[in-house]
């Protein structure tokens, strides 16, 4: 899968299934099954489909039809929330590890 | 239109050298010699997913994770610096579609979805790392599971 067309040109991969989707939702966006079971589904019959090395097929999924903003800021200095500091970072990290250690 | 991420990368790190991207001039390619529906087909994420308490990643890393493929909701962890996490942690199949994978399988659209599916962290700046350390590695688990195709999904 991707979503980033100009880096999987360069790359060339066998074969790419490409969907124009935000970072981060190449098999869709969260919560929505009947989406991602279409884009995982259309994926597998690439395998198939695709006889040439370095085909890229794209997938005809539009993300928002009325709002495209993200096309301009994903990837753009800003763009991602802010971390969580180191401390936050290792809190979190001993809470998950507690967490799977009590189960 | 589609985002052009090299240019935006360039702009994005405009402190750092500009990065070298791989430049390929042709692909490998192995037909498929059966239908797809017959195929063992492995599940890949570079979206830096964790199972239960598998160690946490880190910048650079090489490492990856086996997930089995019964892995619950709740028992996948997410870290990663590249990308934003927040849907992906509210719902693993975004990036890592192993529920949609299972019902695939189930379906017959695959033949089998190996057991364990495969993540690392794909923030990982040396190509050279990922080529050498990472990917014979990977190659490796996909050889012992006799994985006839392989399914990555990038963040």
């Amino acid at each position: 899968m991707t979503s980033a067309l100009d880096i999987t040109r360069s790359v060339k991969p066998p074969r790419a299934v490409f969907l124009n989707f935000p970072l981060g939702h190449q098999t869709g966006p969260p919560n929505q099954p009947e989406l991602q079971r279409l884009i995982v589904a259309d994926a597998m019959r690439a395998f198939r489909a695709i006889t040439s090395p370095a085909t890229i097929v794209e997938l005809p999924y539009v993300w928002d039809p009325n709002d495209r903003s993200w096309e301009d800021t994903d990837y753009t200095k800003g763009w991602m929330p802010v971390p969580p500091s180191p401390e936050a970072a290792d809190a979190l990290e001993a809470e998950r590890q507690a967490r799977f250690r009590r189960d | 239109m589609p985002v052009a991420y090299i240019p935006r990368t360039r702009e994005l790190y405009s402190d750092f050298t500009p990065y070298r991207w791989v430049h390929n001039e042709s692909a490998p390619f192995t037909p498929l010699t059966k239908p797809v529906a017959e195929c063992r087909v492995a599940m890949i994420s570079s979206g830096g997913f964790m199972y239960r308490d598998q160690p946490r990643f880190h910048r650079e890393d090489a490492s990856y994770r086996r997930i089995p493929i019964h892995a619950r909701p709740d028992e996948l962890s997410v870290w990663h610096f590249g990308y934003p996490t927040r849907d992906a942690e509210r719902d693993a199949n975004c990036v890592f579609p192993l529920e949609r994978m299972r019902e695939l399988e189930a379906a017959g659209v695959i033949g089998q979805l190996v057991d364990p599916a495969f993540s690392f962290m794909g923030g990982i700046y040396s190509a050279r790392k990922v080529r050498d350390e990472l990917a014979p590695q990977i190659v490796d688990e996909l050889k012992r599971a006799h994985a006839d195709a392989f399914f990555l999904v990038p963040a």
